[in-house]
């Protein structure tokens, strides 16, 4: 077995400086070391997207991906979303709002998807989720409310970034 | 056994109205605890070894080099599994023996040949490569129809030949309706085998306590307070010794009933160690191995219709492909007969089953469970006796609908179908999809070459199954009791006024927290977010079979509300006691207990709560302490079998109905079906909630849709090995096939059911399949084209095609 390899990783704002195998995954890094169990392993060949993950605001599989490739990457995963009080991120509350989700499983790796797509194109329409979230399995919705959800967190964010602006204004 | 009678959906607050899901936010969050979360201390971590091949002798097994690889604590033959796990529990008579690390033998591919735990799985996924096994291969049984040949090689020498099971059974006047029939339309068709492929594999983690005897799992299972006993007999643990733990399920659609597999292959690597093992399947151990497959059936079918297109009699033979072993007996077809007849007034039914073995891996349940390719045949029948007899598609069916007075209905099965209005959903879906504009759109697009088929299927959804099912087709006596399959709900009000429900059902993607909430908000006046749900062990004495044959809303609001009744009422005689009232002239109204007509006069949730919890004073009519009830709700409409079986009695009598019309675009020339849209009327009775409803119904149909177009287990023909070990093979619906999909609902109420419910989970699935059919039929039928086999894959439909083009 071949040396520990040393990373220095930023996960959802915290930095982390690890020892890990070359071999191990991002996603099972994230999961066994730094025990975030809310990133889903479906497939681990990356058909299913349940693992997706933001590496530097990116949407990636974390099951195709050695932890030891991201040295100095910054990882946004499902845990970064909701605030400790409990409060949901629009991302959230748009999927609760039109049912987008039923098991769960596939469900983080949606929301992830979702926000990349969110911060490149505000207020998507069908197509451009579709284009976004396209390869991304579900085995229970039937993808319609999924759809339906991002367009609706697309909504929910430029009501509230236009709510926080008229604020700043006041 | 009584019809309740129930008040309009109208005056009710709750049930029936889109209330939030309370399972959503740990959902959303990363927090809900799935199998893989369970983490222990000590945990190892466990991987399997699988056979390559569909067949074939294990000369030898070396696992020397696995052993010696730092972090390796344990491998496992099967010859040392057997040691301390029993075979998996077969529920058919057969003496087909099931173990879940095959020993000497194996008999598909993807058959578990050695177990390992580990510190990390990693590693016991490189010491599964470094185990040596040395085969002697054997034929490989990939086609069924050969396989049932006296002559081929068995999968079991224990059995006499590959067919384990035969049976024919006559309903009515078979033959008599064939010789009066003014038309017998014969079709053929194969439905081939499909997997649940959940995006969660089935898991396990097995904690065995060597001291005490005892054993603790986690698993992502249904039936750990159905049949717990079957677990501890796999294990051998005595029953009061095993604790069976639900985990928040990541999808099942019928796949995670049992999974004894996984279940016993951890508890035999815990056993073997001494310590806590986790074995979560990776993705081909889930498709090759699991429980996840569905009927694989060829039929061969007859429909007897009169003059004017009155049906008259059905004769369905079938050959089933059941793979190696036959773990559910045949129950997918105890479940077919639920409603072979679909929504008409067929009068006789000749049902013949050979249930086969091949080298694949063995049937399991998967939504839709026997009753799927039932309705696919059966539609096509009826669309190719409108066609032979010249009679509109619509006007057949029309013609022969049980009609809303004719109910219960009894169907020749024994069967009973409870309520319905078939003609209204008909009309209705025919009104919402707007079929003269998509006819005329079929012209202009024929005129262009283009090829446009618009698909209709009126079919059945049978809920609330009657385990009886599994086993009422075996002999002429019953060998076992008819069984009413029930649902526990425990139901506490503490001393502040704050109710809890526990229920026996784990959390499968469905939304028994939300149902739960409504119905006990319900009957108490109380809002529904205020009510905490949560889920009980097998030590809980629940006694549940949780979600499967759409079953669990309907049996988890009758426990709910006989729970909650119950401690409602109780609450309602500790009140009037400290009001000094009768009972009788106390109500609960908004959470309320207050006197009727005098509502000054009242207590609230918590001032109840603390009475009945702290303050027992003693006096003549005072309650004993504490609010807390558990309700087991047993099947509500249940008859048994007569001993002849010519009546099997009423095993599925909530009957949900639908009626699909997908539109379709082919190229005949790449083969490629697109839907450019869908529209449904779906009766499930009083809807409990439409908004999660929706989304059973619209999961179903995409579901569905991956039966119609691409979901297929495939074997080599000449090794029989598996060609679609992963989802990059194994293909399943995308967000690019799926069209929007309208949906609406007419509500028939169950006179059965607390609050008239009807199941509505695996409805979607079991009617896209032949509706879809029936629209690709309707594209190509300038071609000649005639579908009867699933999935239409694009080569399959070239396929069709050209075969159509030879005949002419």
């Amino acid at each position: 077995m071949p040396d520990k390899v040393r990373i220095r990783i930023t996960v959802n704002g915290t930095r982390h400086d690890l020892l890990t195998e070359p071999r191990t995954l991002l996603a099972d890094l994230l999961r066994n070391d730094l025990a975030l169990a809310g990133t889903h392993l479906g497939c681990e060949q990356g058909v299913c997207g349940a693992c997706t993950v933001l590496v530097d605001d990116v949407a990636t599989r974390s099951c195709l991906v050695f932890a030891a490739q991201l040295d100095g990457a910054s990882v946004r995963t499902v845990e970064s979303l909701a605030g400790a009080d409990g409060t949901l991120h629009p991302i959230q509350q748009a999927f609760t709002q039109e049912h987008g989700l039923q098991c769960g499983f596939c469900t983080p790796g949606m929301l992830m998807g979702a926000c990349e797509l969110l911060e490149r194109v505000p207020e998507p329409d069908r197509e451009d989720v579709e284009e976004a979230l396209g390869g991304n399995l579900c085995r229970c919705t039937g993808y319609q409310n999924i759809v339906r959800s991002v367009c609706t967190a697309g909504r929910l964010m430029s009501e509230q970034q236009q709510s926080e602006q008229s604020g700043v204004r006041a | 056994m009584s019809i309740v009678e129930e008040p309009v959906t109208g005056t009710r607050r709750w049930v029936g109205q889109s209330v939030a899901r309370k399972e959503d936010p740990k959902l959303l969050t990363g927090r809900a605890g799935y199998i893989g979360d369970v983490v222990l201390p000590g945990m190892l971590y466990g991987a399997v070894l699988k056979s390559p091949h569909a067949h074939a002798k294990i000369v030898s097994i070396d696992t020397s080099e696995a052993e010696a690889l730092p972090g390796v604590v344990v491998v496992l033959t099967g010859a040392a599994a057997a040691e301390l796990v029993d075979p998996m529990p077969a529920f058919c008579a057969e003496p087909v023996e099931q173990r879940a690390i095959a020993v000497d033998r194996v008999r598909y591919p993807g058959e578990a040949v050695a177990a390992v735990a580990a510190t990390d799985r990693y590693t016991a996924e490189d010491a599964c490569a470094k185990i040596r096994v040395e085969y002697e291969l054997l034929p490989a049984l990939v086609d069924p129809v050969a396989a049932m040949e006296p002559s081929a090689t068995r999968v079991h020498e224990t059995l006499d030949s590959n067919v384990v099971f035969h049976r024919s059974l006559d309903w009515g006047d078979v033959d008599g309706d064939l010789a009066r029939a003014h038309t017998v339309v014969r079709a053929k068709a194969r439905w081939h085998r499909m997997g649940a492929h959940p995006i969660e594999t089935a898991g396990a983690v097995a904690s065995w306590d060597p001291y005490g005897q005892s054993m603790t799992m986690y698993s992502n299972s249904n039936f750990i307070n159905f049949l717990p006993w079957a677990f501890a007999g796999i294990l051998r643990v005595s029953t009061n010794r095993l604790r069976m733990i639900p985990c928040t399920v990541g999808g099942s659609f019928g796949s995670k009933h049992l999974i004894t597999k996984v279940v016993s292959i951890t508890g035999a690597l815990s056993k073997a160690c001494g310590r806590p093992v986790q074995y979560l399947e990776d993705r081909t151990d889930n498709v090759a191995a699991n429980d996840n497959v569905g009927c694989d059936r060829i039929y061969d079918a007859e429909l007897a219709l009169a003059e004017d297109g009155e049906m008259l009699g059905l004769v369905l033979r079938i050959i089933d492909d059941y793979g190696a072993y036959f773990q559910f007996a045949h129950g997918q077809h105890g479940n077919a007969v639920a409603q072979p007849v679909g929504p008409y007034r067929i009068g006789s039914l000749r049902y013949d089953v050979s249930c086969v073995l091949t080298n694949k891996v063995q049937q399991g349940f998967f939504r839709g469970a026997g009753a799927d390719p039932g309705n696919f045949i059966l539609e096509r029948l009826v669309d190719k006796a409108a066609l032979e007899m010249g009679i509109d598609r619509v006007e057949l069916r029309r013609r022969n609908f049980i009609q809303p007075d004719q109910f219960p209905y009894k169907i020749p099965t024994g069967n009973i179908y409870d309520s319905g209005d078939y003609e209204a959903v008909l009309d209705r879906a025919l009104e919402i999809a707007g079929l003269d504009r998509w006819r005329e759109e079929q012209e202009r697009l024929r005129a262009e070459g283009r090829y446009l088929g618009i698909g209709l299927a009126s079919c059945q959804e049978r809920s609330g199954y009657n385990a009886s099912e599994w086993w009422f087709l075996y002999g002429d006596e019953a060998p076992l009791p008819a069984t009413s399959t029930p649902e526990s709900c425990k139901i506490d009000v503490d001393a502040m006024g704050g109710v809890r429900a526990t229920i026996g059902c784990p959390l499968w993607g469905n939304s028994p927290e939300t149902v739960v909430g409504q119905v006990v908000a319900e009957e108490f006046g109380i809002d529904p977010s205020s009510v905490s749900v949560a889920y009980a062990d097998s030590t809980s004495g629940a006694i549940s079979a949780g979600p499967g044959g759409s079953r669990v809303t309907i049996m988890l609001s009758g426990a709910t509300r006989g729970a909650a009744r119950t401690v409602k009422d109780k609450m309602i005689r500790v009140a009037a006691h400290a009001m000094e009232m009768d009972p009788e002239d106390v109500e609960c109204v908004d959470g309320v207990f207050r006197a009727k007509g005098a509502p000054g006069t009242s207590m609230t949730m918590a001032e109840v709560g603390m009475r009945a919890h702290l303050f027992n004073d003693g006096t003549e009519g005072a309650e004993s302490s504490g609010l807390v009830a558990v309700h087991t709700y047993d099947h509500p409409y249940f008859t048994p079998p007569t001993a002849d079986r010519s009546d099997l009695g009423a095993f599925y009598p909530m009957v949900s109905h639908a009626c699909h019309i997908p539109i379709v675009e082919v190229d005949p020339e790449t083969g490629h079906v697109e839907l450019r849209a869908y529209y449904v009327v779906n009766d499930c009775g009083t809807v409990m909630n439409p908004a999660l409803v929706e989304g059973q119904v619209i999961g179903g149909i995409v579901q569905g849709i991956g039966a119609a177009l691409m979901e297929e287990y495939r074997y080599g023909d000449a090794d029989g090995k598996l060609e679609t070990p992963t989802l990059r093979e194994y293909l399943l619906p995308s967000m690019h096939e799926v069209p929007e999909i309208v949906l609406e609902h007419l509500e028939t109420p169950s006179p059965f059911t607390e609050y008239g419910v009807k199941g509505a989970g695996e409805g979607g699935r079991l009617v896209a399949p032949t509706a879809i059919a029936s629209a690709v039929d309707d594209a190509l039928r300038p071609l000649g084209v005639w579908v009867d086999e699933l999935p239409m894959t694009p080569e399959r439909v070239v396929g069709m095609v050209a075969d159509a083009q030879e005949r002419r």
